[in-house]
């Protein structure tokens, strides 16, 4: 295995249109429209509404706990769920995540207990899982930095021979960051098996994409690195499952990485402490809220006969569960000891945060 | 990695000798950044390690000081141990972020779940004629972040022995070269192991005033506490080597014994190093002290231009004038 890249790549410009595989009204997209990728089988797509809708389910609980006061914040992911959820059910157990803030339905997907996965945004500390155990990184809030950390940890498993690939999500706004350009040219001189998901959701906070870029797609960045890139319908769980499916196996076979722009629309505010109504209409989110991703994908399911009565009761049944293991989790005050403080800062124990930790106990004491 | 007889060797060599021995002994530890492959870096800290040890442990990365500082903290979480070279002070600035808001934060932000051995390698100072952005003293920026573990060697020895500490550490090190020692040589067998990180050491002792120095300035303590004796006044120089942690008792004990110490330094004063050991220092020591403690630093401009600098750097002439027109007796 080499740093080494012998040959340069031919890839051209991505479709200027977005690609989909089931259209807003959830109907099959043509043979000749699907840019050479095909429909996922049915039960993947009833796994991955499953899984979408159970995501929603939680989101909407976890603002609402935040709403109530019981987080200091939450960046809801609403309506970017086939972004996240195709995008993680494109990877293996084996695979790397290296998420930001944005996208804690896509960790909770991968299976991080809620009450660890939301300590950050409750306030308890900084991050409250075991990224090893998940093999899903810390939540970047420094935009696009966490890109860097995917590229590293791909190179160095790719020069230990292993056969895994790193994912990492990065929204429109970071795509202006020099660590996105940074890694996207690491990953590309290293070969380094990384799929870079560009959820484009049009707003920075208030910013929007015009005001981010002159470019027509952010896909079209990937040329000018000698990376593949795809532009793909981000309400369309398909399609982004489709194209992540392939690209995952590209970056694992050992051809390197891809850069795959979904375009979305973040429909809640950035955050609750977030005011949407001074920069964007109701009426364009309404637009945004009649390309529902969930609601796209029942309709094609519906319309296949794949999706029971059964079916809708498991799923209810599975995301009122996750509601209210988190709304328990979120309830319980956290037991939180201030020595923890002193405890992590540095592997090696340091004699001055010693005294600094002495100091504190004993104020404790007073 | 093979026991030499003592021989006069470069700080350069040291360095060189340490990555070698490191590379080596632990397949984890990566080499790369800009130049350090065939070039063998600009320093030549890396010369002849990609011949040694092939592509995959040594290579020359794309120019981008974040991507690679940000592509490490992804090794060291895979479980390499990397070292990376800024190549020169004022080019890391574009780490600046990865290094603050990860490098030195993972391990507390995960509870203790993800540590990040790695060492950022910063060639550092001036006093060689480095034109603009060349000759930074940048130590203060990194030692006032918890999380991260910095180092400054002043000589061959200890920059081959921090260096093998710095590689095997857990915890990520800044580790600083002062550019003017590269060449300066020292009769060293190696390897060698001197005083861990977290330790100063009293380079010469005496018994009036302490200078307390690291890096590029402690050869020009050295050099005043050579050229005081004709003066009757004697010296006891402190080589820091490790900034943080710092080695209070080591410092402490000296002050005791000669009531007065000055600190020395390239970086600019307002803010620097140096405020934080006359800090320390006048809080532990008090009552023991004669005199404030002094600052003998940078002036608080931009690093000068070449042929500017040595009104810039603190000499031994200003030292002992420092020192002669000191306030020394309490009123």
């Amino acid at each position: 295995m080499s740093l080494n890249v012998e040959t340069k790549p031919t890839v051209g410009l991505p479709d200027p249109e977005p690609l989909r595989l089931i259209d807003d009204e959830g109907r099959a997209v043509r043979s000749s429209a699907r840019q050479g990728f095909e429909l996922p089988p049915v039960a993947t797509l009833k796994e991955l509404y499953r899984r979408m809708a159970i995501a929603r389910r939680w989101d909407t609980q976890v603002t609402a706990l935040t709403r109530q006061g019981r987080l200091a914040t939450y960046p809801s992911a609403l309506g970017q769920e086939a972004c996240e959820i195709g995008t993680v059910l494109a990877m293996t157990e084996q695979d790397w995540l290296f998420p930001t803030y944005r996208d804690s339905i896509a960790l909770m997907t991968r299976g991080i207990d809620p009450g660890e996965l939301l300590q950050g945004f409750r306030g308890d500390w900084h991050s409250g899982w075991d990224p090893k155990k998940h093999r899903t990184s810390v939540q970047a809030t420094p935009l696009a930095t966490q890109a860097l950390h995917a590229v590293g940890y791909a190179t160095a498993a790719k020069l230990n021979g292993e056969r895994i690939a790193t994912v990492t999500f990065i929204g429109d706004g970071a795509s202006s960051e020099g660590d996105t350009h940074e890694a996207f040219n690491f990953a590309g001189v290293w070969q380094a098996p990384t799929v870079f998901v560009v959820q484009n959701n049009q707003f920075a906070i208030s910013v929007p994409l015009s005001k981010q870029t002159r470019a027509r797609t952010l896909a079209d960045r990937a040329i000018g690195y000698g990376i593949p890139g795809y532009y793909v319908d981000g309400n369309d769980a398909a399609a982004v499952y489709a194209v992540m499916s392939r690209a995952m196996e590209r970056a694992r076979r050992g051809d390197g990485p891809t850069i795959v722009e979904c375009l979305t629309y973040r429909v809640e505010a950035h955050t609750n402490s977030d005011d949407p109504t001074r920069y964007r209409t109701a009426d364009d989110v309404a637009i945004w809220k009649g390309k529902d991703p969930i609601e796209r994908l029942e309709r094609y399911l519906v319309s296949q006969d794949a999706l029971s009565d059964a079916d809708r009761d498991e799923i209810t049944a599975e995301g009122e569960r996750k509601a209210a293991a988190t709304r328990e989790a979120m309830s319980a005050e956290p037991v939180l000891d201030p020595m923890d403080l002193f405890a992590h800062v540095y592997v090696n124990e340091r004699p001055s945060l010693v005294e600094q930790r002495e100091f504190l106990k004993a104020e404790g004491n007073r | 990695m093979t026991t030499t007889e003592a021989k006069p060797i470069t700080m350069a060599a040291a360095l060189n000798a340490a990555l070698r021995d490191a590379i080596a002994e632990d397949p984890t530890v990566v080499v790369y950044g800009e130049d350090v492959g065939p070039l063998g870096g600009v320093f030549r800290v890396t010369d002849g390690l990609q011949a040694e040890f092939g592509e995959n442990r040594v290579w020359d990365s794309p120019l981008a000081e974040s991507g690679i500082v940000g592509t490490a903290v992804g090794m060291a979480m895979y479980g390499m141990r990397p070292v990376v070279e800024m190549q020169f002070d004022a080019f890391s600035y574009p780490a600046f972020e990865q290094i603050v808001s990860h490098v030195a934060k993972m391990h507390n932000r995960t509870k203790g779940r993800v540590a990040l051995p790695m060492v950022i390698r910063i060639p550092a100072s001036g006093g060689i004629g480095g034109v603009e952005h060349h000759s930074d003293s940048s130590e203060a920026y990194w030692t006032h972040t918890p999380g991260l573990t910095v180092v400054m060697p002043s000589n061959p020895a200890d920059a081959y022995s921090l260096m093998r500490e710095a590689i095997r550490s857990d915890d990520p090190v800044i580790f600083m070269e002062p550019k003017s020692r590269y060449w300066s040589k020292q009769e060293v067998a190696l390897p060698v192991t001197t005083e861990p990180i977290g330790t100063a050491k009293v380079v010469r002792e005496g018994t009036d005033v302490t200078l307390i120095a690291y890096g590029p300035t402690v050869a020009t303590a050295l050099e005043t506490a050579e050229m005081a004796e004709a003066e009757e006044l004697s010296i006891e120089v402190i080589d820091l080597r490790s900034l943080s942690p710092f080695d209070d008792a080591t410092v402490g004990a000296s002050v005791r014994k000669t009531s007065r110490a000055a600190v020395i330094h390239e970086a600019a004063q307002f803010g620097g190093f140096g405020a934080e050991v006359a800090a320390r220092v006048t809080e532990r020591e008090f009552y023991h002290l004669a005199a404030p403690i002094l600052r003998i630093t940078g002036f608080d401009i931009p690093y000068p231009s070449p042929k500017l600098e040595e009104y810039y750097l603190p000499t031994p002439e200003r030292i002992l004038n420092a020192l002669a027109t000191w306030e020394w007796e309490l009123p």
